[in-house]
């Protein structure tokens, strides 16, 4: 737990507490890219412990939460197909316009849910009569391994495994962000984890069009609270620079050799986010020379489309315009037991995080 | 008359006809190892005496993989129910052994398991009664389901129940959390990772009978944790006596590799299956003396506080995080792992 303790520090969590407090003078939002801040955020009790003028909105980095409804429906048609799908556990309760990935199992589909798509790889090789799928759904964090995947079928020859890919990207996401006219975020916490393979040169040019400052952080309880630290530091003195927070784990350039393996498979195309719509060059599709891996041409799917709930507000929510409980189905037609839309499905969902963490408090 | 003598190295559908395959594999490996007066009678049913009221509980055991680090589905069985008899402030004294076998179980697993049940049915003080073999086709089943059944005598002096507990009455648990469903989380297709961790699968009734010997109707609820972790029973217990339980993140029993691996897979320990943790609420004058009694004994040697109930924020549990921040703890909603017990 090295390294994981220190960063819960209580003492030098209330540090960074009162020097935000000391040093906000008027109100600010601002947008903690990734759903694994959001988590942390609600789950620590950080929110409540912030000063008033200091407002946090989760933003869309939840993958689970902006794979599009076709996507989960392409997944299910596969195991109603009789293609072994191998996915990531959150995907698995999201529902799709006909059923979940869950409800696809239950009527007999095989479903697997893996840490890695490395072990999907093997399910290929010790099943040479069927067919295997990994549902590549994720930021830039995830891309690597599944992109790794591919090289590996490649190099084993295996001709029965191919991957649904759901890829985004954050930079487009946060463009799409700003771009909304209802948009009143003020400054953003960047994605740690997906820094730590991109690096941070993209985001120079987006903090400088926008005159916003970005902070790349992490996920503990003192990072979130020193990332906050630093962006309304750099608010307040009228500063806005990308900065990062999240040193320890995230190196200017990034993870090279990742990069590297992404560009051999992937390519940057057009991608269709849920509740956002599709987004130009906004994440990865299979380069022309790897599309014997792409499930969608492989098994004829690319024409499904899928209409979103009408009652689901998943689309306000991931931009930071609405927050969970503005949605007047919150914690009534959905819950995460019978949920309308993603955000309440994902660990890593706001709607989720509300409901588990918050909610109740919010209400009494 | 051994089956495995005769030839069988694994379950066949016709040791579950109620014929003479059946009749051999109960003669040679289940009447035998689990001989009793009331085994021994083979008769439908069981006939014994309890004296004063009676406590009963029931609960099938489908844990995949059968046999994992620090246990098997065996034991597993006679102690998930002994627990839960344990539970209602009672003595387990006799339980009943269901199996549901898939065909092909090899004779070897399950000789294994018959024999850890025997182990543990000893070590727990008690008896075998009656119980049922079936067997399935292959594919139907996963290698093996058991279901027991536990018969238990009230202790005189117990007084469990929701509707004792008060505001400030302290939460205890006897040990460290999540063992259980982090080892067999280690195992899974899929999942593995190296570790060390093992299941804390344990009887928990002679601690219970010595708390209840000692406090008496001052020990106001004893629960199991088991599926849904911690947080699911905290919630329902909330919920139930409409009154508030604070928890301290501080405070929580959790191994160092056991909080490394929770966080390397994504998964809240407060979740995670435990099968020899019990959660005892007592009268806060005693708080001390009940610490101290648990801690004498192995299976309660990490006894700690976690929490209290309040009046505040009535049928909810609320975390005080490391960071002093504030959080609700939910129930489980779905499964968080897949099959754990």
């Amino acid at each position: 737990m090295k390294y994981l303790n220190e960063y819960r520090n209580l003492e030098a969590t209330k540090g960074y507490l009162k020097l935000i407090a000391q040093t906000v003078t008027r109100p600010w939002q601002i947008m903690e890219i990734c759903g694994g801040q959001t988590h942390s955020l609600v789950r620590n009790g950080i929110l409540e412990l912030l000063p008033e003028e200091v407002q946090m909105i989760h933003g869309p980095g939840c993958p689970v939460c902006v794979t599009p409804l076709q996507l989960i429906d392409k997944a299910v048609e596969l195991l109603e197909q009789n293609v072994i799908v191998c996915s990531f556990g959150d995907m698995v309760r999201v529902p799709g316009s006909r059923k979940s990935l869950q409800e696809a199992k239950a009527s007999g589909g095989d479903l697997r849910i893996l840490y890695s798509p490395m072990e999907a790889i093997k399910i290929a090789r010790e099943n040479p009569d069927k067919e295997v799928v990994f549902f590549a759904v994720g930021f830039e964090t995830t891309a690597p391994a599944n992109a790794l995947s591919v090289l590996h079928a490649q190099k084993e020859g295996l001709t029965n495994y191919a991957i649904l890919v759901s890829h985004v990207l954050v930079p487009p996401a946060m463009e799409g962000i700003l771009e909304d006219k209802f948009c009143n975020i003020k400054a953003f916490l960047g994605a740690g984890h997906v820094c730590a393979i991109m690096g941070m040169k993209e985001y120079y040019p987006l903090a400088k069009k926008h005159k916003i400052p970005i902070v790349i952080t992490g996920f503990e309880p003192l990072d979130l609270v020193e990332g906050i630290y630093m962006s309304v530091k750099q608010l307040e003195e009228g500063r806005y620079e990308v900065e990062n927070q999240y040193a320890r784990v995230v190196k200017e350039g990034g993870n090279p050799e990742a990069k590297k393996i992404i560009n051999t498979v992937f390519e940057v195309g057009d991608r269709a986010w849920r509740g956002l719509g599709v987004i130009p060059k906004s994440g990865y599709v299979l380069k022309k020379a790897y599309q014997a891996y792409d499930a969608e041409i492989k098994f004829g799917i690319q024409a499904m489309t899928a209409p979103e709930n009408p009652d689901c507000i998943a689309g306000q929510i991931l931009k930071g315009i609405k927050k969970p409980h503005q949605c007047s189905e919150f914690g009534k037609a959905c819950t995460p037991a019978n949920p309308l839309g993603a955000p309440m499905v994902s660990s890593e969902g706001a709607c989720a995080a509300y409901y588990h963490y918050a909610n109740n408090l919010i209400s009494s | 008359m051994d089956s495995t003598k005769k030839g069988y190295t694994s379950i066949h559908l016709g040791h579950g006809s109620g014929g003479l395959m059946t009749r051999e594999l109960l003669d040679s490996l289940i009447f035998k190892t689990f001989s009793n007066p009331y085994l021994d009678q083979k008769h439908d049913g069981a006939i014994f005496n309890i004296e004063g009221p009676i406590a009963v509980s029931t609960d099938s055991f489908v844990v995949s993989p059968i046999f994992f680090k620090g246990g098997n589905i065996g034991e597993l069985a006679v102690h998930g129910t002994v627990n839960d008899v344990a539970m209602c402030g009672a003595i387990p004294k006799f339980i009943t052994l269901s199996f549901v076998v898939e065909e092909g179980l090899s004779m070897t697993d399950f000789t294994a398991i018959i024999n850890s049940i025997k182990a543990a049915a000893d070590d727990s003080g008690v008896q075998v009664v009656t119980g049922d073999t079936k067997v399935v086709e292959r594919g139907k089943g996963d290698k093996i389901f058991i279901n027991t059944t536990g018969f238990g005598a009230v202790h005189p002096r117990a007084d469990i129940g929701t509707s004792n507990i008060r505001t400030g009455d302290k939460i205890i648990v006897n040990g460290y959390l999540a063992q259980h469903g982090m080892a067999i989380m280690s195992q899974r297709e899929g999942l593995e990772f190296e570790s060390t961790i093992e299941s804390d699968t344990t009887n928990l009734n002679y601690l219970v009978k010595d708390l209840l010997d000692a406090f008496g109707s001052q020990i106001h609820l004893l629960r199991d944790p088991t599926r849904g972790g911690l947080a699911s029973i905290l919630s329902e217990i909330a919920e139930e006596i409409e009154m508030g339980i604070q928890l301290k993140e501080n405070r929580l029993p959790i191994a160092k590799q056991v909080a490394a691996a929770c966080e390397i897979l994504g998964l809240d320990p407060l979740y995670v299956a435990n099968e020899g943790v019990f959660v005892v609420i007592v009268d806060k004058a005693i708080e001390a003396e009940v610490l101290a009694l648990m801690r004498k004994d192995p299976k309660g040697e990490h006894a700690t506080y976690v929490g209290e109930v309040t009046a505040e924020h009535p049928g909810k549990v609320v975390m005080h995080s490391l960071i002093g921040g504030k959080r609700i703890v939910s129930p489980l909603i779905g499964e968080q792992l897949p099959r754990i017990c």
